[in-house]
C-alpha cells in the first residue's frame, strides 16, 4: 500500500478532531429554527384549539408517535418553517350510506373538514382515524377516557400499512414466479434474484417444515409458512428502509396473521389432537377433567403469544430506535450526536437480525403448532 | 396504589431476562460439549427464549 498506515491514522485523527467543529456549526441553526416556530406558533396560537408542540422533546415524541401509528398520507417530510408536507396522498375509501371515495388531500394533514356527498369528515389528532362529523368539524371527547365519542364511520382506506401490504404482495409475486419460471427456462437451476431466495425456501422446507410437521403431512403446509416467512420479512425489513412502515409492529396486521396460524392449526387438526386437548391420555382420570381447561386455553393463548411477540418486538425496535436518533436532536452537542449516530447504527444492525429472527420464529412456531395438530403416532408410554 | 404497575413491569423483564440467560448459558455449555449439534441446540434455545419473551411481552402490556 502507498499510504503508510501513519499517514492515515493521521487523516483519521484530523478527521475527529474536525467533528466538533462540523457539528458545533449547527446548534445555533437549529434554535433558530425553533424560535421561529415558536413565534409562528404563537402568533396562530389564538385561532388554533390543537397547539402544536414546540419545543424539540415534545416534538420528538409527537414525531414517534405519529410513525408508528398508520396513516392516511405518505408523509417523506416536512418543512416545520413554511409548513409544507412532502409526500403524497393516498386514496379514502369509507363506506358510510354507500360508498365515500375522495382523495386524503382533502384533510390537508389533518388540518381540514373533508367533505363527501354531504358528509362531513375529519381525523382525529389523537389516534389518526376518521371520525364523522359536523360541517365544522367538532369532535367531541369523552371525560373519562378521552376518546372521542363521534361515530366512526367503516373505513377501508388504502393507508400507508395498506400500500406496504400491497407492495410487499407484488414484491412476493415477481419474485417467486420468476423463481418458479426460471427452474424451466435453465435446466433446473434458479437464476437472477431467485438464487437469493432458493436457499432460503430450502431452509424454510428442510429446518422448518420437514422437522416439525414430519415427511407426511409437511406439504400442505409449505405454501403458509413460505408466504408468512417472506410476508413478515419483508414488512420487516421495510420497516427499517428510509421512510419505513412500520406494519408488522401494528397489532391488528399481527393479529389477522395470528388468527390465520389459529384457523389453520384446528381446521387441519386430526382426532388425535382433540383427544390431547379433552382427554389427556396417560394421565390419571381426576386429572384430565382438569387439565381439559387447561389445554383449551392453550389452543387460545399460542397465536395470542405469536401475535404479541411480533408485535411488541417490531414495536418496541421501532420506538428505540426512533428515540435514539431524537436524541441526536435533543441534545445539540457533538458528543450526544455522535453518540447517538453510533448508537442507532448498532441498534439497526441489531434490528436487522430481529426482523429475520421474528419472521423466522412466528414461522417456526407456526409450524410447530401444525405439526401438533396433525402428529398421528401416539405412544401411550411417552407419557409416563 | 399508583406506579405500582411499573414495578410489577420491572420485575417481570428481570424475570424473563434471568430466564433468557439461563436458556442462553446452558446452550453454550452444551454446545461447547457438543458442538457437531450446535444447529439443533440453537433452535431450541430460540423456541424456549421466544415462549419466555412472549409471556414477557404479554405481562408487559398487561402492565
Amino acid at each position: 500500500m502507498v499510504i503508510s498506515n501513519k499517514a492515515l491514522r493521521f487523516i483519521i485523527a484530523t478527521f475527529v478532531i474536525c467533528l466538533p467543529f462540523i457539528s458545533m456549526a449547527n446548534p445555533e441553526k437549529d434554535t433558530t429554527i425553533v424560535q421561529t416556530v415558536v413565534a409562528h406558533e404563537g402568533a396562530e396560537a389564538s385561532h388554533e384549539a390543537h397547539a402544536e408542540p414546540t419545543d424539540v422533546k415534545s416534538k420528538v415524541k409527537a414525531f414517534i408517535k405519529h410513525h408508528v401509528l398508520d396513516s392516511h398520507e405518505f408523509s417523506f417530510f416536512q418543512d416545520d418553517e413554511t409548513g409544507v408536507h412532502y409526500g403524497f396522498s393516498l386514496p379514502i375509501i369509507i363506506y358510510d350510506n354507500g360508498f365515500q371515495i375522495f382523495s386524503s388531500s382533502k384533510f390537508e394533514h389533518g388540518e381540514a373538514v373533508a367533505e363527501s356527498n354531504g358528509n362531513f369528515y375529519k381525523i382525529n389528532h389523537h389516534d389518526g382515524k376518521i371520525y364523522k362529523t359536523d360541517a365544522a368539524g367538532t369532535i367531541t371527547e369523552d371525560e373519562k377516557s378521552g376518546h372521542p365519542t363521534n361515530v366512526r364511520p367503516l373505513d377501508l382506506s388504502i393507508t400507508k400499512s395498506v400500500l406496504s401490504i400491497l407492495i410487499a404482495a407484488v414484491l412476493m409475486f415477481f419474485i417467486f414466479t420468476g423463481l418458479a419460471k426460471s427452474y424451466a427456462k435453465n435446466n433446473g437451476i434458479a437464476s437472477g434474484a431467485g438464487r437469493i431466495f432458493e436457499p432460503v425456501v430450502l431452509f424454510i422446507r428442510d429446518e422448518i417444515a420437514i422437522p416439525n410437521i414430519g415427511e407426511k403431512h409437511y406439504k400442505k403446509y409449505m405454501s403458509y409458512l413460505l408466504t408468512i416467512f417472506f410476508f413478515i420479512l419483508f414488512l420487516n425489513i421495510f420497516g427499517l428502509m428510509p421512510f419505513g412502515i412500520n406494519v408488522t409492529g401494528n397489532l391488528t396486521i399481527t393479529f389477522s396473521l395470528a388468527i390465520l396460524t389459529f384457523l389453520i392449526t384446528n381446521l387441519t387438526a386430526n382426532k388425535n389432537y382433540w383427544g390431547h386437548i379433552f382427554w389427556m391420555p396417560g394421565v390419571p382420570k381426576p386429572m384430565r377433567i382438569v387439565l381439559a381447561p387447561i389445554e383449551l386455553l392453550g389452543v387460545v393463548i399460542k397465536p395470542f403469544s405469536l401475535m404479541i411477540r411480533l408485535y411488541a418486538n417490531i414495536f418496541a425496535g421501532h420506538i428505540v430506535l426512533m428515540s435514539i436518533i431524537g436524541l441526536m436532536f435533543i441534545f445539540k452537542s457533538w458528543i450526544g450526536s455522535s453518540l447517538s449516530f453510533g448508537l442507532s447504527f448498532a441498534l439497526s444492525i441489531l434490528e436487522i437480525l430481529v426482523a429475520f429472527l421474528q419472521a423466522y420464529i412466528f414461522t417456526l412456531l407456526s409450524a410447530l403448532y401444525f405439526g401438533m395438530a396433525v402428529e398421528e403416532h401416539h405412544h401411550e408410554e411417552a407419557h409416563h | 396504589m399508583e406506579g405500582l404497575n411499573f414495578v410489577g413491569a420491572g420485575l417481570i423483564v428481570i424475570g424473563a431476562g434471568l430466564g433468557i440467560g439461563r436458556i442462553g448459558g446452558s446452550a453454550m455449555d452444551a454446545i461447547a460439549r457438543q458442538p457437531e449439534a450446535s444447529g439443533k441446540i440453537q433452535t431450541a434455545m430460540l423456541i424456549a427464549a421466544a415462549l419466555i419473551e412472549g409471556i414477557g411481552f404479554a405481562a408487559l402490556f398487561a402492565a
